[in-house]
């Protein structure tokens, strides 16, 4: 095949996947601000919808961006050391807890979520609450912060930066505080991006763990995809984009500093 | 405080966390799965009952035709966007592996606003022929929202694997007379196994555990997910439920375990 042909062909073919992915996305930002998406641009931009959209689920968007960020704290508290432990320990055992802690990201939500409820569905008050879904998310995010942080620690000597400090009289704990957990912070930035941008999306754990008082954003957008018109569906999509998009591209910045400085 | 209880305390909490909320109610779920009325029975239903069976069926082969394309899609695009450059090339890759963190009722709302009653492909195809489609509530649907969620994930381990392929190998082709297509075929190829296999079981096992994609477009083909929150929910039917789940969690962590002996990486379904 002549190389001039060949190029035009992958060409077309990669663009038209990537208008498969991008397209729907922009028709439904547009369609978000649109006054009649049934008729078109042409029947004006409208920022009602927007405002609509906030009347009714301002509650799920504050509650998915407060559960998003109670789930981090929680990570960062109990996924750092963790790492740092599992790192010190190596060997067979600290596998094994990294394969057992890394299952629910090979099991499907509904099932975890199943057994959840199963477990605790009968205490009241913390089934009502809003704590029940964080500790689903918790656990579904856990694997992706210590992963992160054990990958940054496994590049670096962290025995010796260790051995220095403890030379100077630094206490095990002065020693994390001040030596490992500056050292490994690329690790708990790209663990803290994902565990936030999941948190924000995560739906099938969430479905099946919300109370009609609980429900999160991806919630409220099943809701308001099955029982509203399309022009609210789509901005509410637009609010969420809004808060995502950001952190991915974070997501994708980050990645290609890392490749970038991994090559050099 | 001496070395291993220090190492002790930073590790007691993600046990007990892990521990109280994950291994706890997993192996609750198990015992409840096999202890409906009829003892171990809600287990075989799973293949036994003809609905659960066709289900399983259906699911196993929208996840494995899924698996199968994106994999293909995404080699190609992967290696046109790896071997080429040229202007808009990044803004490619980013439009391509933007999707990643959709949730799969996102996806669905995607599918809906480009095959359904007001979608573009509908009022594109009436403009052209005078023929309104509508494929979002249909197989055709579900399938592309799959692979709607599923090429951002393949896309970026193949793009990985390309790099790191050694361009010495095939110029060594190209040099003893290989054309284009026999250099792929017996060089580039062979050498991305492990991706495939990698990527595509991640594929298989998002596919096999996917939930909101098929919830938002209420498909009429009913997929393993979809059945358990129904046994769960309509039917209150939690042993069946549980052991649908069990069946289910064991498919997609097999699929995984495979993976990672066969291509020696790490491996893991996420969303």
């Amino acid at each position: 095949m002549p190389r001039k042909l060949s190029f035009t062909l992958q060409f077309s073919f990669t663009i038209l996947v990537a208008l498969f992915l991008i397209l729907p996305a922009i028709m439904s930002m547009l369609a978000g601000i649109t006054t009649n998406y049934a008729r078109g641009v042409s029947s004006g931009l409208t920022a009602s919808w927007i405002i609509e959209v906030w009347n009714l689920y301002a509650d799920t968007i504050v509650r998915s961006l407060v559960l998003a960020f109670t789930t981090l704290v929680c990570t960062l508290l109990v996924g750092v050391p963790a790492a740092y432990a599992l790192h010190t320990i190596g060997g067979r055992i600290a596998r094994l807890i990294e394969e057992v802690i890394t299952l629910p990201l090979a099991i499907p939500g509904l099932a975890i979520a199943l057994a959840l409820i199963i477990t605790y569905g009968g205490s009241g008050s913390f089934r009502q609450s809003s704590a029940f879904i964080l500790v689903g998310h918790v656990v579904f995010t856990m694997p992706f912060m210590v992963r992160s942080v054990m990958a940054v620690l496994g590049s670096i000597d962290v025995s010796t930066l260790e051995e220095g400090a403890a030379s100077l009289g630094a206490s095990r704990w002065q020693r994390f505080i001040t030596v490992v957990v500056p050292n490994v912070r690329p690790g708990i930035l790209a663990g803290s991006l994902m565990v936030v941008t999941l948190s924000l999306g995560e739906f099938n754990l969430t479905w099946m763990l919300h109370t009609p008082l609980t429900k999160t954003l991806p919630v409220g957008l099943a809701d308001s995809y099955a029982s509203m018109r399309l022009e609210i569906a789509s901005a509410y999509t637009l609010v969420f984009f809004v808060m995502i998009v950001p952190l991915l591209v974070a997501m994708q910045i980050m990645g290609q500093k890392q490749s970038r400085s991994s090559k050099s | 405080m001496s070395r291993t209880s220090f190492v002790g305390l930073c590790l007691l909490p993600l046990l007990i966390t892990v521990g109280l909320f994950f291994v706890l109610p997993v192996f609750q779920l198990l015992i409840v799965g096999a202890n409906s009325p009829s003892g171990l029975s809600a287990y075989s239903a799973i293949v036994t009952e003809p609905r659960y069976r066709q289900s399983l069926i259906a699911t196993l082969v929208l996840s494995v035709a899924t698996t199968l394309v994106t994999v293909a899609v995404a080699t190609i695009a992967g290696l046109f966007l790896q071997r080429n450059v040229f202007p808009g090339r990044a803004i490619l890759i980013s439009i391509l592996t933007l999707p990643l963190a959709f949730p799969g009722v996102v996806v669905g709302f995607m599918i809906i606003i480009l095959g359904g009653r007001q979608g573009i492909v509908g009022d594109l195809s009436r403009a052209m022929t005078g023929q309104k489609v509508i494929f979002a509530y249909s197989i055709a649907g579900l399938f592309l929202g799959y692979l709607y969620f599923s090429i951002p994930r393949v896309i970026l381990t193949i793009m990985a694997s390309i790099e790191k392929l050694d361009p010495q190998l095939e110029e060594a082709a190209r040099s003893l007379g290989a054309g284009t297509w026999a250099v792929h075929r017996d060089v580039v190829l062979p050498a991305l196994v492990p991706a495939f296999i990698a990527s595509g079981a991640i594929c298989f096992a998002t596919a096999m555990g996917a939930f909101g994609t098929a919830f938002t477009l209420a498909a009429r083909i009913d997929v393993l997910a979809m059945v358990i929150y129904t046994e769960f929910t309509l039917n209150a039917n939690i042993a069946m439920a549980a052991s649908l789940s069990v069946g289910l969690g064991l498919i997609t962590w097999i699929a995984l375990a495979l993976a990672r002996s066969l291509a020696g990486s790490s491996v893991a379904a996420a969303g």
